[in-house]
């Protein structure tokens, strides 16, 4: 009998401990109430303001993988096509680097010091006439989310996609150019069906990654629970008599399905845009 | 390494010493019954045959573990070291910065080792819900204490506290005489809670004390709802919860939140003002609780005698919490005048949530707070 399955035990192992074992622990949880089994905790998800939370969620996330993905792509291209060696692309990719991790309170601290309302960059604006909260303060809002979140999607975005780029060998444009091909048709036949799958599943990747992040909007936005993680911390922490375990889980399962769905249909993109290199 | 196995040496000696001593008092108790008392089921001081049995039965103990009191939060560094200076037990003072629940979660874990906390002060929420943790005990000044403000037969008892306020740096907003004047425009972008009244109790009795002051009752606290709704219509509210740092810096200069922890705000900002509005004088207390199964009940008992003795109470107001004998004390005149005359002024007559009050508002901020400033 062959023993090559042992070999894949280690992986096995890791993915039931910590991606089975707490999807497990999470599902049976929501289905717990305070007198035992219980479904209550998933009619609390229709609730006006869980419902705008997921959203909300869906909505930040979804607009700056998108918008990430764009501008990400854009720099890891100007950095693929110059000098390997240079000091630009080294700047750039140790930049990266740093930045796809620069998130949660210290990220907030940064911006709010920055450009918040008490900031000097305002104060200095506000005295020139250039009021950039006239509107109110759009910082605590979603939109004030969506953009610290740029801020480690785009770096996050570089680092995952540079690669796929390294591998497009000039070659294959001198070879449609030879053909007789534009530049259009280069990327239309031979680059944009290369890259695609590996841009949707980067897209997806900044999308999970955006959907599951807490400590930046905690930090950010300590009312209302506008996203679902904080949501979820309020179910989990409320001291005034709200917290409730198995609400938080159903709410945490209501994030697992949302990621699944994603997941299932990139997978389905992926196998449509990749079937000609087969 | 050396050092710590010295170190547990060193723990466990005592500990051996403290069960021979009980072995030994239990032999004796057989003898004399008359002079043992289990201190775990004393639910006053006469149990003990006075306040110097209380008290000698504390220093057999030797020790008192207390936990999640800030040295800089009402005083408790020098309540702490003021109870070891005068009956020379020295206390254990784990978690300083814990919350309410933290203190509960500590009783539980830590439960039947010598390490559990003896004595907890704890939020009136938290204190409902674990009541099967506390031992009953009242002190000898009980009948201070306002029936509204204890559990009758004493499993948990109000300490301090004070009213819910608005503080507001004066140098950046007009001078405010009523909860209308936040929805000027002097107030843009200024008006702050201390945290989501979902989650935070004193972000709670914020809204409520709105309420209040907007034709609201204490079962009825949508009209606050209501207000904070208006304010962010306005773009009054600010969706930051308020913290020193955001008094600091200048973010949130307006505030809800409790007086003594409002006033405290002056020491950094010195135009810092504190408003109660004479029509909701809404109060709020902590409450004191003994673990019911403390490592050292006597002692835990004599650090509530200490508490709710002029001394202790006296404290107290120095941290400029109110304690709860307070109103029996300026009667009698043992209230620290110097101290009560730097409390922020009140006029009017206190209210304070009952349980099902606090619960009914709960429920209504849960299905509506996040619509009306979202």
């Amino acid at each position: 009998m062959s023993l090559s399955w042992l070999g894949v035990i280690p992986f096995l192992g890791y993915v039931a401990l910590f991606l089975l074992l707490p999807t497990a622990i999470i599902a049976w949880s929501a289905f717990v109430g305070p007198d035992g089994a219980t479904t209550s905790n998933f009619g609390k998800l229709t609730r006006t303001d869980i419902v705008g939370a997921f959203r909300n969620s869906v909505v930040v996330s979804a607009v700056t993988a998108v918008i990430g993905a764009m501008l990400g792509a854009l720099l890891a291209y100007a950095v693929a096509t110059g000098n390997p060696d240079g000091v630009f692309r080294r700047l750039v990719s140790s930049a990266c680097g740093v930045l796809a991790q620069f998130g949660g309170v210290t990220l907030t601290f940064a911006f709010l010091a920055t450009i918040g309302p008490a900031s000097f960059t305002y104060n200095f604006l506000q005295q020139h006439g250039v009021d950039i909260y006239a509107g109110g303060y759009w910082i605590y809002a979603l939109r004030g989310l969506g953009l610290v979140y740029l801020y480690f999607q785009i770096p996050l975005m570089v680092l995952v996609f540079l690669p796929a780029l390294d591998g497009i060998r000039p070659q294959w444009r001198e070879a449609t150019e030879s053909l007789g091909g534009s530049t259009w048709h280069y990327w239309r036949y031979v680059a944009g069906p290369l890259l695609a799958p590996a841009f949707l599943g980067a897209t997806l990747l900044l999308f999970a990654n955006a959907f599951s992040a807490y400590a930046t909007a905690a930090a950010l936005i300590n009312q209302g629970g506008i996203i679902v993680p904080l949501q979820i911390a309020n179910a989990l922490t409320s001291e005034v008599g709200l917290h409730d375990i198995g609400f938080a889980a159903a709410q945490a399962l209501g994030m697992i399905v949302i990621v699944t769905v994603v997941t299932a249909l990139y997978s389905v993109l992926q196998r449509r845009t990749s079937r000609w290199l087969q | 390494m050396e050092l710590t196995r010295l170190r547990r040496f060193d723990r466990a000696r005592p500990l051996v010493l403290v069960a021979a001593a009980m072995a030994l008092l239990t032999a004796c108790g057989g003898t004399s019954t008359a002079t043992t008392v289990n201190a775990a089921a004393a639910t006053s001081v006469s149990d003990f045959g006075g306040l110097s049995q209380l008290v000698a039965a504390a220093k057999k103990e030797g020790k008192l573990n207390v936990i999640a009191l800030p040295p800089d939060w009402a005083n408790y560094g020098a309540i702490i070291s003021g109870f070891t200076a005068k009956y020379g037990i020295p206390i254990q003072s784990d978690n300083p910065n814990g919350s309410s629940q933290d203190e509960v979660n500590a009783v539980q874990s830590l439960a039947g080792t010598k390490r559990a906390p003896d004595v907890l002060d704890i939020g009136i929420a938290v204190a409902l819900a674990n009541t099967n943790l506390f031992a009953p005990y009242k002190v000898q000044t009980w009948g201070d204490i306002l029936p509204a403000q204890k559990e009758p037969t004493g499993l948990w008892f109000q300490d301090y506290g004070g009213y819910m306020s608005i503080g507001y740096d004066s140098s950046k907003v007009p001078t405010i005489s009523s909860l209308q004047d936040l929805l000027g425009s002097g107030f843009r972008g200024k008006v702050a809670l201390n945290g989501d009244p979902t989650k935070a109790n004193a972000a709670l009795n914020g809204v409520m004390m709105a309420s209040l002051a907007n034709g609201g009752s204490l079962d009825d606290i949508s009209k606050g709802v209501d207000f904070f709704h208006q304010l962010k219509l306005k773009g009054n509210f600010v969706p930051v919860q308020a913290t020193t740092a955001t008094v600091k810096n200048g973010t949130t200069p307006v505030v809800f939140d409790w007086d003594y922890l409002s006033a405290a705000h002056g020491k950094d900002v010195p135009t810092w003002k504190v408003f109660v509005p004479s029509n909701a004088i809404l109060g709020g207390y902590y409450a004191q609780a003994i673990n019911k199964q403390a490592p050292h009940p006597a002692a835990a008992r004599l650090w509530m005698e200490y508490l709710y003795s002029d001394e202790g109470q006296n404290l107290w107001l120095k941290g400029l919490a109110r304690p709860v004998r307070m109103a029996a004390m300026q009667a009698s005149g043992k209230i620290d005048a110097t101290a009560a005359a730097a409390l922020p002024p009140v006029n009017g007559t206190p209210v304070f949530l009952s349980d099902a009050q606090a619960t009914q508002a709960k429920t209504y901020l849960a299905a509506h707070w996040a619509q009306a400033i979202g």
